[in-house]
């Protein structure tokens, strides 16, 4: 198991690696000219070719590349443009409110997926089923910017239950949260769903049932805990998908996170900022992912990596 | 066979018929539309400047600019399934491609290939997509360019898995041993059986295209106006979600009924194809 986690850990760090080498070339590639775009486009030829010099564009990719990495393994991802900070204090400054978001989501993928998944389950082929997977489906096929929307015109608006946007406390929380988490407990519901459906055939539940055993019983104490172990590489999978979606939906609500930072910057070409957060997410994808391989290793032994 | 079993699954029947409505009206949008989606009506807007609700005169209400909102919603499919078919397209072809290479060529070749696409899987492709768009100056075909880009990878992966357990049944080693070259066994032996997962994938994937193409024209970085596209629709009239809700809300059901259409599509068509394969 040490070994596996060695090996893991190394190809993570490869995986990062590249993962910026990817991300500084294609922004490096776009013919946007950044000199120009910082100087305004009323500065003269030399200023903007002092700027180059400056922020060190003139010189060949390979050199630009490596001054980068070499920051990056200081944890020094640069300065903004636009703004006079470094990238990483930006980060830091933006990254509390967009874990509150995606742990809110979380917890409702959870709150919602795992009853309606164990409903459907149980209930297969009948209309409780039916209404699940349609749930699931509809949430798999809803925009969420549309989503979000929808939900702040009836229930922020329409019955007033909730702040129009902004950040705040969790009454504030909950519509962008929803809005980033609903389409995830639609999938949640379908894997534990199909997962449940497939503990309940196997042996060991057939022998608890004969033993006389209650039928929530079997489901709770033999079923459910073979059955949720998918969802803890789910969570890992969902932390990259948030990381898109946080974008869209901190625009929609005007939540002061991530994903309002890069958009900000995506909008004035302000690249140390995007290099930076494309990078940073990379980082926590990569972390998700890995962790949650190593709990699923702890808590399920039939798992064997080699 | 499989045709029967889709023709008794009631889902997988609604999702085609979505989609050919959808198909439809897309192409038919010229003889479909009852006004012309960029001419702006004088009487379109209010006394005070406000959009029309729905009504006689104008089905689904008018826009911002007094333009009809049903008949861009019609044109507006043009652009959704358009930039759907071309990305999605693309992407399947790729995907295949470098999956099924990638299990064919053992030791380095299929090695670093996987591991590719193991580092593509680390990126927020959302984010990628959004940041690509903006900085290239969006247009139709820049949006489906990055898209296709950004989608391949998930059918690589899918179809690598395949064609590793492909490659050791009798077939393959038959012709292996009669000396078949390997883009002769890549043709003829294993490209046929992958057609199943590039039809679902086809399917399946046009949704979630769907989906990416209006996310981006909702952030305005997608197709760009005049030309009518759902997104973009939204984009423009989210400010006004209080006072001319019709104007998020019916582009936002077209996006939806149309990415459903194709994920039910999809599912069925995996489920009719591999009936052991079922989610």
């Amino acid at each position: 198991m040490l070994t596996f986690s060695a090996s893991r850990v190394l190809q993570s760090l490869g995986v990062l690696l590249i993962a910026s080498l990817m991300t500084f070339s294609l922004i490096f590639l776009l013919p946007a000219d950044p000199a120009r775009l910082v100087a305004g486009p009323s500065a003269s030829v030399q200023t903007v070719g002092s700027i180059r010099r400056e922020l060190g564009l003139d010189r060949p990719f390979a050199a630009q590349y490596a001054l980068y990495l070499g920051h990056l393994l200081q944890g020094d991802l640069g300065r903004s443009y636009k703004q006079q900070t470094g990238v990483r204090e930006l980060i830091a400054s933006r990254v509390w409110a967009t874990f509150q978001l995606m742990l809110g989501a979380i917890f409702l993928e959870l709150l919602l997926g795992l009853p309606l998944g164990i409903w459907a389950a149980l209930r297969r082929g009948r209309w409780p089923d039916r209404l699940v997977m349609g749930f699931a489906f509809l949430g798999a096929s809803a925009p969420q910017f549309w989503l979000g929307l929808s939900l702040v015109y009836l229930l922020a608006y329409g019955l007033n239950l909730f702040p129009l946007g902004g950040y705040g406390g969790l009454s504030h929380l909950f519509l962008p949260a929803l809005t980033l988490g609903l389409g995830g407990a639609g999938w949640y519901a379908r894997v534990i769903r199909s997962s449940l459906l497939d503990v309940l055939s196997r042996d060991y539940v057939r022998t608890a049932r004969a033993k006389g055993l209650s039928g929530s019983r079997v489901v709770v104490r033999h079923a459910l805990r073979n059955a949720v172990s998918p969802i803890v590489s789910m969570i890992g999978l969902d932390i990259g998908v948030f990381m898109g979606g946080v974008v869209v939906v901190e625009s929609v609500f005007g939540w002061p996170g991530l994903g309002r930072l890069v958009w900000d910057a995506i909008r004035v070409v302000d690249i140390p900022v995007i290099v930076g957060v494309v990078i940073f997410s990379a980082l926590i994808i990569t972390l998700a992912n890995l962790l949650a391989d190593l709990v699923q290793l702890l808590i399920d032994p039939r798992i064997r990596y080699s | 066979m499989a045709w029967r079993r889709f023709s008794r699954d009631k889902a997988a029947l609604t999702g085609l018929m979505l989609c050919t409505l959808i198909v439809l009206a897309a192409l038919l949008a010229p003889w479909l539309a009852p006004h012309d989606p960029n001419f702006q009506f004088p009487d379109g807007l209010s006394l005070d400047g406000a959009p029309q609700p729905p009504g006689r005169a104008f089905l689904l209400g008018t826009d911002l600019l007094g333009r009809d909102l049903l008949s861009r919603l019609l044109w507006g499919a043009r652009a959704s399934l358009l930039v759907g078919l071309i990305a999605n397209g693309i992407a399947v072809v790729i995907g295949v491609l470098v999956g099924a290479l990638g299990g064919l060529a053992r030791g380095v070749v299929g090695t670093l290939i996987m591991r590719f696409t193991d580092v593509m899987m680390a990126f927020p492709v959302l984010l990628l997509a959004i940041a690509l768009t903006a900085i290239l100056r969006p247009s139709l075909w820049i949006v489906t360019l990055v898209i296709a880009l950004l989608n391949w990878v998930a059918v690589a992966r899918v179809v690598y898995a395949q064609v590793v357990s492909l490659r050791e049944r009798e077939f393959v080693e038959a012709a292996q041993a009669v000396g078949a070259s390997g883009s002769r066994i890549l043709r003829r032996h294993v490209l046929p059986h992958l057609l199943p997962t590039a039809l679902v994938w086809g399917s399946l994937g046009i949704g979630t295209t769907v989906l990416l193409e209006a996310t981006l024209s909702f952030l305005g970085v997608g197709v760009q106006p005049p030309t009518p596209s759902w997104g973009g629709i939204i984009n423009e009239s989210q400010s006004y979600l209080t006072t001319a809700p019709w104007l998020v809300l019916c582009p936002g059901a077209a996006i939806l009924l149309t990415s459903l259409g194709f994920n039910l599509l999809g599912e069925g068509l995996r489920d009719a194809l591999d009936p052991h394969g079922r989610g």
